[in-house]
């Protein structure tokens, strides 16, 4: 038979196929979104990942614990200082490594200030991928000043590699908190013009209201995390459900909405933006003086035989270290649990039926990080 | 009568050629003055600073830019349909050298009132969407096909809007003269008894302009650059000279219509009618640093559903006022 014919033959010829991405403007990286398009309606979506893939999995089974800390922070480069942390967290846990009370505040701060420099970013692209371009660069420069005062301690912007197993590297300064307080003071009224710009926007609201929903089935399913979940009224917080560090001390609130469509997960993450800052701002009261590092670290990491896992609430939702030591100082296995990847699974279910211009609604709105995806 | 352009030339054809030049030269400058000052304006908006290398305040950035355009090589990508690509971004400039001929830019300064102006405008100024449909089409390329098709749709939903909410001003000044239509105007600009067909007006206008929150045909987010995507170098000039030739005739009409055209106290005819111009040019770039962009149904929705029945309301709400009068 004819090799045109055979194509012919079941495929409907009003309907088309369409790429978008590797290269696309709104995918955000490198993910390639394979449509079935009949007009401007999809009818079949289908993700193809892995153009980014470094395989950070098998790095770590190549290296030994410490040497894979860099890596971490380069998993998911929005939210970086969270990842970090957790898995100096999960290392102290499997080592039983006491943190010091100091070191464990400067986590706080410093990974809530990460988490709304992620909403920040997802915020301002969000409204991009909408057709929004000012307040893209309204979030860009606020997103700066957190950059500004995580790099005045740090020494990076982005990949941070600020933990250490015990502590953190370098205590901060009187500067710098004072930064922060005044930052959060800032914010504040940043988001009220926020939600004024950007949540009270008639547009906003038309494009984003009952589109990209997530069953509750689906959402299950797929083991969907983070403000995906909470805004379909989901309570689930790692950071309150299992409290890891000494988040069990701090009184903040978790959001959630109730349909869970694009409008919904901007209303949680808005809200969540507050509640990092009421987070920060107790911790700034409380913070005490003292040591950043904890006294007695071995010097050869070697985690007992057995296997260790460590959740921590990523600004994108559940993520999860899972390390298998045979008691060397190399780790037997190392999987990463992302939740963008997750996420990301669920796209040939939600996206069908909708618009193609509700594909980057959505894709915005569940903010999605590629190399998270593809680690 | 207005005084003739064609009779201060004597030669028909003369007058024509001078027209048409001038007319294209301050297209071009117009357009690389309007480039400026949306990247000057967004800039402000969005608390940058804008172009501030190239000349003074970044003036001569846009000059630099067409100098690039101009000088870089014209690549026809193998896969689309040669006649068709090469013939549309000609189709949408031309039309606008066209229509800017029509405008009264002062008492004197009038190519030709033509007794049906109005209705010569808005025919020409409807075959823009041509070109920007065989661009797409001739391009070979979805994302374009894509962009072009909705191109198509949004322009023929906004024109009806917009002609309704024409009528009411041609109804109200008797005539479908530019000339005609500013000298009724002498006491009072018509967006004080029309306030709802200017607002309509303008919304219309915003759409069949393509631009924010109306440029879906070119949404970059979904469609890369929409009907323009294989267009590079100064054939991509041209759509972007026409883009902003465009706001100029959107723009200059509701100037005609609604705010008096030339009318103003003190300052010479010409001047009023530029600054009424680029007041309006102004406020659709606001506009368009300010909004998202809307969804290609609910762009529809917005003409059918919203825009068609007021401007329907509007013109019943007219003719029974003129009646009885």
């Amino acid at each position: 038979m004819d090799r045109m014919e055979v194509v012919r033959a079941d495929d409907d010829r009003d309907t088309y196929y369409i790429n978008m991405g590797p290269q696309h403007p709104s995918t955000h990286g490198v993910l390639r979104l394979r449509l079935h398009l009949d007009g401007e309606r999809i009818i079949d979506a289908e993700p193809i990942i892995g153009y980014g893939h470094r395989a950070h999995e098998k790095m770590a089974e190549n290296r030994d614990y410490l040497q894979f800390l860099p890596n971490t922070s380069r998993v998911d480069y929005l939210s970086g200082m969270i990842y970090n942390l957790a898995y100096c967290q999960a290392i102290e846990k499997a080592l039983e490594i006491e943190v010091p009370e100091r070191a464990e505040y400067i986590r706080i701060i410093a990974g809530e200030l990460n988490r709304i420099s992620s909403h920040l970013l997802w915020l301002g692209t969000f409204l991009l991928d909408l057709g929004g371009i000012t307040p893209f660069l309204y979030c860009f420069d606020d997103r700066e000043k957190i950059l500004d005062i995580l790099d005045s301690v740090t020494g990076s912007r982005l990949t941070y590699c600020y933990g250490r197993f015990g502590g953190v590297t370098m205590d901060v300064d009187e500067t710098f908190l004072e930064n922060t307080a005044a930052f959060c003071t800032y914010f504040h009224k940043r988001l009220v013009e926020y939600d004024k710009l950007v949540i009270g926007n008639v547009i906003f609201q038309e494009r984003t209201k009952g589109v990209g929903i997530f069953a509750p089935e689906i959402a299950a399913r797929y083991a969907v995390t983070g403000p995906c979940l909470r805004a379909l009224g989901q309570a689930r917080d790692v950071r309150k459900d299992e409290p890891y560090g000494i988040y069990e001390r701090f009184d903040f609130a978790v959001p959630t909405c109730e349909k869970g469509d694009c409008f919904d997960r901007s209303i949680v993450r808005m809200e969540e933006m507050r509640q990092s800052l009421a987070i920060i701002e107790q911790a700034l009261r409380d913070i005490p003086s003292g040591p950043v590092m904890a006294a007695k670290v071995p010097k050869r990491i070697r985690p007992p035989e057995g296997e260790y896992h460590f959740g921590v609430e990523s600004a994108r939702g559940h993520f999860g270290i899972y390390i298998v030591s045979d008691g060397s100082d190399i780790p037997f296995r190392m999987k990463l649990r992302t939740p963008s990847f997750a996420h990301i699974s669920t796209m040939p279910e939600v996206l069908v039926g909708t618009m193609l211009a509700d594909t980057v609604a959505i894709l915005g709105s569940i903010d999605i990080v590629i190399p998270e995806i593809d680690r | 009568m207005s005084p003739n352009f064609v009779e201060i030339f004597g030669n028909p054809w003369l007058a024509i050629l001078v027209a048409m030049s001038a007319i294209i030269g301050y297209l071009t400058l117009n357009a690389l003055m309007l480039i400026w000052l949306e990247r000057k304006l967004s800039a402000r908006i969005q608390r940058r600073m804008g172009p501030t290398e190239v000349g003074p305040y970044g003036l001569l950035q846009t000059v630099a830019d067409m100098g690039k355009l101009i000088s870089k090589e014209l690549l026809t990508p193998e896969h689309v349909q040669k006649p068709l690509y090469l013939a549309a971004p000609v189709l949408v400039f031309a039309p606008v050298v066209a229509l800017c001929s029509l405008f009264p830019v002062s008492p004197s300064w009038v190519f030709h009132d033509y007794n049906i102006a109005l209705v010569l405008l808005l025919a020409i100024s409807g075959t823009n969407v041509l070109g920007i449909f065989i661009a797409g089409w001739g391009s070979n390329n979805k994302y374009a096909v894509l962009g072009a098709v909705r191109s198509v749709a949004q322009n023929i939903a906004y024109e009806i809007p917009l002609i309704l909410a024409v009528i009411p001003v041609v109804m109200t000044a008797r005539t479908l003269s530019l000339y005609g239509i500013t000298e009724a105007q002498s006491a009072f600009p018509y967006i004080l008894v029309q306030p709802l067909a200017a607002i309509i007006f303008l919304i219309a206008a915003t759409a069949e302009t393509n631009r924010a929150p109306f440029d879906i045909p070119e949404a970059e987010s979904e469609l890369v650059a929409g009907f323009h995507t294989e267009y590079s170098g100064m054939r991509f000039g041209m759509f972007f000279f026409a883009e902003y030739s465009n706001m100029v005739i959107a723009c200059g009409l509701a100037t005609v219509l609604f705010l008096g055209g030339w009318k103003g106290p003190l300052l010479p005819g010409f001047v009023w009618f530029f600054i009424k111009v680029y007041a309006l040019i102004v406020l659709m770039m606001w506009f368009r640093w300010t909004f998202p962009r809307l969804r290609f149904d609910q762009l529809m929705k917005f003409a059918w559903v919203v825009l068609v029945p007021l401007a329907i309301v509007n013109l019943l709400v007219t003719t029974i006022v003129l009646k009885l009068i």
